[in-house]
């Protein structure tokens, strides 16, 4: 039996815009260490499902819990929990007004309350452990895709979180810079970081996932590990849509 | 002799009237941009009694003459029991009216800030008003400086208005100066021309200050 901790506890969440039901009651626990990739096609539900989770975006109904707090109706100590709720965004959501090291110290120095000198320490060992010392002082604009997303990451790490969620980072990103910010996310998650990624990188998902999660019109269709998913799905939903990945982005399970 | 004429009794008056006038802008300058910040900020993230009161505010104040405004300050006030001096009730009105005008440029640059800006930092634990103070209104702000400066420039050529309420600031002593010699032509080119050095040397400041605040890529 799997006897590390349970971080996260997402229990039943359902949401609904308007007539559009985009989340139909999603369940499942997250492990200490666990890397989960969720997988389907747009509109799936993916990404309203991780907002939910640090409460971006409210659910209608269902329960969030981190360790053992409830996440969900948590009020005014919300802002508590995002900070141990780290995220990444696909288009990166750097503070434009700020230089790299600004980008990363600044929740520690306003949130965290970290005097200022510790701050900077701080920031610059998260931007050293994602490569980027030397862009420490250029802005947002000044970096590349791959570079911003890195940093992007690095100020969610530097919040010391439980677990991050990661929102397709790599979505706006050619194959080249990809490969970068996904060299950092496989260092994260070997280092045991607790992980929710939305992505259709299956190269990433195959090698770094301990479970893929496939999405379909807002409920869970199927999970498993992903020699089982991929090579083995349960249903013809899941064989498609992994078919239509394999025909864009070459023999999935084995681009490793 | 002109020359003498300039320097010995048309000056000295100007220059007294010249300081009423940088007084009146110094306090007008700092207040008026708070409101605008405040006015600005009610507008788009007050709840909506706040909203509307802020929108309201606006409607008023932009909506009337200043000179109309000064004249209820000055005169209608005392009529409630309020008396003011006429360099405050000056002030006060430039403020209302320039908060007014300030908010407007300021409320359109925070509605410029892309939206993920406000969800990335609630996303690393923010409460609503630190991110409005630590992320949103630093772009806003920086969006905002040439319109504001447009807004501080007109400032110093309404402060003439003050002298309609017997605070003899430059234009009013020009006026003394001249009705007294009857002198209105030299005078108030004299006036003019201290207008303009003013003027251009607020715009220099204006632009240093926004070059010193100027963040790469921040303004497309």
């Amino acid at each position: 039996m799997d006897n590390r901790e349970i971080i996260l506890t997402v229990d039943d969440i359902h949401k609904k815009y308007g007539n559009t039901e985009v989340l139909r009651g999603i369940s499942f626990e997250v492990r200490k260490g666990d890397t989960k990739v969720f997988i389907g096609s747009s509109g799936t539900g993916k990404s309203t499902l991780l907002r939910c989770i640090n409460q971006l975006t409210i659910p209608d109904s269902g329960k969030i819990w981190l360790h053992d707090e409830e996440v969900t109706h948590s009020q005014k100590s919300i802002n508590y929990f995002r900070q141990k709720i780290g995220m990444v965004f696909q288009n990166f959501n750097l503070f434009d007004h700020l230089s790299a090291v600004r980008n990363v110290e600044i929740a520690l120095i306003k949130v965290r309350k970290m005097p200022k000198k510790e701050a900077r320490e701080k920031a610059m060992e998260e931007l050293r452990r994602v490569g980027l010392e030397p862009q420490a002082n250029l802005y947002p604009a000044e970096l590349s895709g791959g570079q911003a997303q890195r940093v992007s990451i690095a100020r969610a790490l530097a919040m010391e979180p439980d677990i991050m969620l990661f929102d397709e980072p790599t979505s706006a990103l050619d194959p080249e810079l990809t490969g970068e910010v996904l060299a950092v996310m496989k260092d994260l998650s070997k280092n045991g970081m607790t992980m929710l990624v939305v992505t259709h990188e299956m190269g990433f998902a195959c090698s770094v996932a301990n479970e893929i999660i496939f999405m379909e019109q807002g409920k869970i269709l199927e999970s498993g590990p992903p020699e089982q998913l991929v090579r083995n799905p349960r249903y013809d939903r899941t064989k498609q849509f992994l078919f239509k990945l394999g025909e864009l982005y070459g023999d999935i399970g084995r681009s490793q | 002799m002109d020359l003498v004429f300039i320097t010995d009794v048309v000056l000295p008056p100007l220059m007294a009237g010249l300081v009423v006038t940088l007084k009146l802008i110094a306090c007008s300058v700092p207040f008026g941009l708070i409101a605008g910040i405040l006015i600005a900020t009610g507008r788009v993230y007050g709840n909506p009694l706040v909203s509307f009161a802020c929108s309201a505010y606006v409607v008023i104040f932009k909506g009337t003459p200043l000179l109309m405004l000064l004249f209820l300050i000055y005169f209608g006030l005392p009529s409630v029991g309020i008396t003011l001096e006429p360099f405050t009730a000056a002030v006060i009105g430039f403020i209302v009216c320039n908060g007014a005008y300030n908010s407007e440029y300021i409320r359109g640059a925070i509605q410029s800030v892309k939206s993920g800006q406000m969800v990335a930092a609630l996303a690393l634990g923010m409460t609503r008003r630190e991110a409005i103070l630590n992320v949103v209104l630093p772009q806003a702000l920086r969006r905002a400086i040439p319109g504001i400066s447009n807004e501080i420039i007109y400032l110093i050529k309404y402060s003439s208005l003050a002298y309609m309420l017997t605070c003899i600031e430059l234009t009013g002593a020009g006026k003394i100066v001249a009705s007294r010699y009857f002198r209105f032509t030299l005078v108030f080119l004299i006036v003019g021309i201290i207008y303009l050095i003013l003027i251009t040397i607020a715009g220099k400041i204006l632009s240093l200050i926004e070059k010193k605040l100027e963040v790469p890529g921040l303004i497309r």
